[in-house]
């Protein structure tokens, strides 16, 4: 009896530690391959035959479609190079790593690619805090790190006014979206008198808003009336009643697409007519369900790119992207494509894949042609790009302009 | 006697744990990867250990346990941070204000019993997170930005002193008050145990350990964020305690250790990593349901080896 039982409990306690054991194993053998693999390949990086790009990205969690969205931009861009021959003959491999949104996860996903893949530069995060959680691993082991889409301007500079030399991006940055915006309403739209309308659960809006009334107030024109909402709120009727009675010319909205929906719709419920602006918080397919195309006719918003621009490039990018993946990109698709080529150009210039060389040759990009537009990197590590203004007729987004800083 | 036997011997396992673990990092066998993932492991083992005294000893049902974790990063970020403290004060002021934290939730909810008792921590949770979004002071949404100084010795230390502490309490006239409660709350009421008072100081014990884990980790990854500590991240802690078997101290470490590994392993697989980790938690409740240790410790196995030979 108490034999049985004790051979009952011997086996089961084999098989859990067995299972505990089979993972360790597992884990400890795959590493070794990869490690050895680019040990031998890879070696010292000067004289290795593929270049590794990592790409510490948001696959899973709160934010997987930005991080997939990057992904597949980077993957076309990859794929394109390596038919063309590659980056000074030689391929590019690409080492996707997922994040789980997490900042810890970040850390350690760029742990991994910098000690364990040994790649010669990443592609960063999705979100600003994600790429923060990976900016100090990049200057330690001094591996060029650029972002996709992280607009909060402490991704490069942190708060005692250093920059963090080896984190880059190629998005513009929150407050450029407010500029933009100011100098689309006074010169395009001939608004003096504007009201503000934003998120203050956000620090994104509120940068938004901030940077939007300093530059309005520089233009000549007056903030007549200025209201927040907070995040999740559904009713925005009293304050936008307020705002029509100071009668603006022009409603300045940064926000997500949400609580803009609603907004826009609440406010056309109510009689306002005058143009609404936001910014890349509005693109979403859910700002038209929410707002109804209707309500959306004579708003505005400020992007990173559009498809429906003219352009030769764009429409080659766009071509060529539809042919992959049987879908129209978004600016996330373009971001993550410009960011290899932000990448390739820089290895290209540097000569070499030493971490230091590449880190120099980015924060001397000029005027680099890419698909969001021109670019050249300022001191902060930010690039001097342009920024497009889409206008929503009949729930489709229109190419109004691009606005150059 | 025997138990201080058990005490020591554990002393000394952790030390020669130790001993080896900072040969490796002092040979360069471990590089900062497995490093990092070492300091990880040490944080999920003592957010584990620490919710295991509430769930598993005590049997109070809490899925908040990411809250006292938050109040543990914050304020030591704070510390460190904003009025300059080296790190061991840090950790310490996050651990007992987050203790504090726990003393005030836990007087009023544990009265309450069982869903109503995880709805009130899970509430309480999230009331600390957007407490933390509203204040601009510690960065509001965008979080706070932490520097390093986190090293893997400080995470072992904090993993041997919860663990002692914890083991201790449980074997303790306190901890049978706990596990009485677990067993049947009216009748160790009636009995003239004041489960209230028990309760509470499970409560606080645990939330000052996930303090201490808090800081810890608000030192390791650069970044705190309020999102980073929401009602997902209490889920992953009551994981760990579940899967490794309610009751079971040393279930609830191997399960944080086997856990963060196949995490860590799963991350070259971006598709389907979160499939298999799903497939690999039903496959452990399906096979082991009472967890991978069942309410068992790991010594009473090391007991049961030495009669049917020295296999285990």
């Amino acid at each position: 009896m108490t034999e049985k039982k004790s051979l009952k409990r011997f086996a089961s306690i084999f098989l859990a530690s067995s299972l505990i054991v089979g993972a360790l194993a597992a884990c400890s053998s795959s590493e070794e391959g990869t490690s050895t693999n680019s040990g031998s390949s890879t070696g010292g990086g000067e004289n290795s035959e593929v270049i590794k790009i990592g790409g510490n990205l948001e696959l899973s969690g709160a934010v997987a479609s930005y991080g997939s969205s990057i992904k597949q931009g980077a993957e076309l861009a990859i794929e394109e190079i390596n038919a063309a021959g590659g980056i000074d003959g030689k391929q590019v491999e690409f080492v996707p790593v997922d994040n789980k949104s997490e900042n810890s996860e970040a850390t350690n996903a760029a742990i991994k690619l910098a000690t364990q893949d040994k790649v010669t530069a990443m592609i960063a995060p999705a979100t600003s805090g994600n790429v923060i959680a990976t900016a100090q691993i990049a200057n330690q082991y001094k591996i060029p790190t650029v972002t996709a889409s992280g607009t909060a301007p402490n991704v490069t500079e942190n708060a005692d006014g250093t920059i963090n030399d080896f984190v880059f991006r190629t998005c513009f940055i929150d407050p450029f979206q407010g500029i933009v915006a100011a100098n689309f309403a006074t010169n395009e739209l001939g608004a003096k008198n504007v009201a503000i309308y934003a998120d203050n659960s956000s620090d994104y809006a509120k940068g938004l808003a901030a940077s939007f009334k300093q530059q309005i107030e520089e233009n000549g024109g007056t903030v007549v009336a200025e209201e927040a909402y907070v995040a999740k709120d559904t009713d925005f009727k009293s304050t936008l009643t307020r705002l029509k009675s100071a009668n603006p010319e022009f409603i300045f909205i940064p926000g997500y697409y949400e609580e803009v929906g609603l907004i826009v719709k609440q406010a056309r419920e109510l009689g306002i007519e005058a143009p609404l602006m936001g910014a890349d918080g509005w693109d979403s397919p859910t700002l038209v369900e929410l707002a109804g195309a209707e309500a959306l006719n004579n708003t505005f918003i400020t992007n990173h790119y559009s498809a429906q621009d003219p352009d030769e490039t764009i429409q080659g990018f766009v071509t060529a992207f539809e042919s992959k993946y049987s879908e129209s990109p978004n600016a996330f698709h373009a971001l993550g494509y410009d960011t290899v080529y932000f990448i390739k150009d820089a290895i290209e210039r540097a000569g070499s894949t030493d971490g230091e060389a590449i880190q120099k040759a980015l924060a001397e990009t000029k005027d680099l042609s890419l698909i969001t537009g021109t670019f050249s990197v300022d001191e902060k590590h930010n690039p001097v790009k342009s920024a497009t203004v889409l206008e929503y007729v009949d729930g489709n987004q229109q190419f109004n302009s691009k606005v150059n800083p | 006697m025997k138990k201080s036997k058990a005490f020591w011997g554990f002393l000394v396992l952790a030390l020669v744990i130790y001993a080896v673990v900072q040969g490796m990092i002092s040979g360069g066998i471990l590089d900062l990867y497995y490093q990092n993932i070492l300091i990880q492991m040490c944080i999920n083992i003592m957010l584990a250990v620490s919710l295991h005294i509430v769930i598993g000893v005590t049997g109070q049902f809490s899925i908040g346990h990411a809250g006292f974790m938050a109040v543990g990063a914050y304020i030591s970020a704070i510390a460190t941070m904003k009025l300059g403290l080296s790190l061991p004060v840090a950790i310490i002021m996050g651990a007992v204000i987050s203790a504090l934290a726990g003393l005030l939730v836990g007087i009023p909810s544990l009265r309450l019993k069982g869903d109503y008792l995880a709805i009130a921590t899970l509430g309480f949770a999230e009331i600390i997170r957007i407490i933390f979004l509203n204040v601009d002071y510690v960065g509001g949404a965008a979080g706070m930005v932490v520097t390093n100084m986190t090293t893997w010795t400080y995470a072992f230390v904090g993993v041997v002193i919860t663990i002692l502490v914890i083991a201790n309490f449980t074997n303790s006239r306190h901890g049978r008050g706990c596990i009485s409660i677990r067993e049947d709350e009216i009748a160790s009421d009636a009995m003239g145990i004041n489960t209230t008072y028990y309760k509470v100081v499970a409560f606080t014990i645990g939330s000052f350990f996930a303090g201490v884990a808090g800081a810890i980790y608000a030192h390791n990854f650069f970044i705190i964020q309020p999102t980073t500590f929401n009602f997902l991240k209490s889920f992953d802690i009551l994981i760990y305690v579940v899967l490794g078997g309610l009751g079971s101290l040393s279930g609830a470490t191997i399960a944080a250790i086997f856990l963060t590994i196949v995490s860590a392993y799963l991350a070259n697989f971006p598709e389907t990593r979160m499939i298999i980790y799903s497939l690999v938690l039903i496959i452990v409740m399906l096979y082991r349901p009472t967890g991978l240790m069942g309410t068992k410790e790991i010594t009473s196995l090391f007991k049961f080896g030495k009669k049917g030979g020295s296999k285990v």
